[in-house]
């Protein structure tokens, strides 16, 4: 009976890279690039954007806030997408991980939803008279906020770290039906004023939409707050991981 | 399952229960609104189904604690848990409860109430319409936040917080059907739509809430 050790699989060696150990070392060694690499993008697209893009024929300069609103619109999604997957993975799979990068994911996400709005609402003011209107869009921002609040709420509130876990992945997915759903039931309700997506990567598309001068420094900005979004991501995954450890640490303490 | 449906209605009856509180509540809203928007009639009668539905939707949340909270604390909910009955059906058993106590009553009276806001006998028969198809959502979903907060000391709060954001869809499509009356349209698609959240979330909820429960109890 002397079967051979069976060599990992491409599979297994993935899932391998969210054990925390590996986790700490790979991410470690990576972070850094990862957030140079973020700064440069992100300072070299917004410079580009505000100082050496020409002011558009009917918006003037206030065209000039989509640098910092479609990027971090973009990153408000994606979170959402990112904590639902987190979670689950930590349902199917029990990587803690997973559900810490889900867990350091949700602020970083919300503060990305207020950054949208708060744009939306400066750049709404002097191009649609108004700061605020009860558009789709607008609303099913408002919405998707309010379900980040309501998911780190639930966080802070249970103490039991793993019963914190469980409860909130089951309220992500939840949550990401839901959020759906209002998506379309805001349409629904009343018809916008906020335009339609006007940045696709389909190239048919984009002659009709918007010029290139504009978009090419949009794609490295768009770039930078995704790279933002990761160094913020690994760096708040890192300090959950962190934190388990201490308290681990400290409950050892306890029982010498 | 028809035993503890049974008991928990009964409960809710029973003197103490807060059967009467959500219907009073409602009552209390109701008389607030022309306080604070002053009493024109006409005025009245546009905001009219926003009103009943935001009314009807604040006295569900009232008891929402309630549905979970005082099995768990004696210990009832332990013995469910081990009982052949999945936490699957005790969640259906005891969101139907929750339903028949809270939703049917306020759907049946939310027309009775819309005479003091000026709202016409054939709006009123579509308002109790709309709210007998959402409220089932609304006492689904809010049963399945009460099995996440269960755990949580004085989580009432927080369940409201949990709970409004998953609300929205129904809400919209509720008010917005009593509305399309007023104005004298369709409203058969609001309908509908309010009808498929209420059937959806009897299919999905039931498993979210039996994993929430099955967590909280372990």
């Amino acid at each position: 009976m002397n079967s051979k050790p069976i060599a990992p699989t491409l599979w297994d060696r993935f899932w391998r890279l969210a054990n925390p150990k590996t986790f700490m070392g790979w991410s470690s060694r990576v972070l850094p690039w990862i957030a140079a690499a973020a700064a440069a993008s992100l300072c070299s697209g917004l410079i580009w954007g505000y100082f050496f893009t020409p002011d558009d024929m009917r918006q003037g300069s206030t065209v000039k806030i989509i640098y910092l609103h479609v990027p971090a619109a973009l990153m408000a999604i994606n979170g959402y997408l990112l904590m639902f997957v987190g979670a689950l993975v930590w349902l199917i799979r029990r990587q803690h991980v997973s559900v810490l990068a889900a867990k350091a994911a949700a602020p970083v996400g919300m503060v990305m939803t207020l950054i949208a709005l708060a744009t939306g609402a400066i750049w709404g003011q002097p191009m649609w008279g108004t700061y605020w209107v009860w558009d789709p869009r607008l609303t099913s921002f408002l919405i998707l906020f309010l379900f980040y609040v309501g998911y780190i709420a639930l966080w802070s509130a249970i103490e039991d770290e793993d019963t914190a876990a469980d409860l909130t992945s089951v309220l992500a997915i939840v949550g990401a039906v839901f959020a759906m759903l209002s998506r379309y039931a805001v349409l629904f309700w009343n018809q916008g004023l906020h335009q339609g997506t006007t940045v696709t990567m389909a190239d048919g598309a984009k002659q009709e939409n918007i010029s290139d001068v504009f978009f090419q420094p949009l794609l490295l900005s768009m770039a930078g707050f995704s790279l933002l979004f990761l160094t913020l991501l690994l760096i708040g995954t890192r300090t959950e991981v962190r934190s388990r450890r201490l308290k681990v640490l400290q409950e050892r303490e306890r029982i010498e | 399952m028809i035993q503890l449906f049974l008991r928990d209605v009964g409960l809710s009856v029973r003197s103490g229960g807060g059967f009467g509180l959500a219907l009073i509540f409602f009552l209390i809203v109701v008389t607030l609104i022309p306080f604070a928007l002053g009493p024109d009639q006409s005025a009245l009668a546009v905001i009219a189904p926003g009103v009943l539905w935001l009314g009807a939707l604040l006295a569900c949340l009232l008891s929402l604690d309630r549905i979970f909270g005082l099995d768990f604390e004696d210990g009832t909910l332990d013995l469910l848990a081990t009982s052949p009955l999945p936490l699957e059906a005790v969640y259906v058993a005891k969101a139907s409860a929750h339903w028949l106590t809270t939703g049917l009553p306020l759907s049946l009276a939310a027309p009775v109430l819309g005479v003091l806001l000026n709202l016409d006998y054939e709006t009123g028969k579509i308002l109790c319409l709309s709210l007998l198809l959402g409220t089932p959502a609304l006492s689904l979903i809010g049963a399945f936040g009460a099995s996440l907060t269960l755990g949580v000391k004085r989580g009432g709060l927080l369940l409201s917080l949990l709970v409004l954001p998953l609300y929205v869809p129904s809400l919209i499509f509720g008010s917005q059907a009593v509305r399309l009356v007023g104005q004298g349209l369709e409203f058969d698609v609001a309908l509908i739509l309010l009808s498929a959240i209420s059937l959806g979330a009897a299919a999905i909820l039931p498993f979210a809430s039996g994993a929430a429960l099955r967590i909280n109890l372990r």
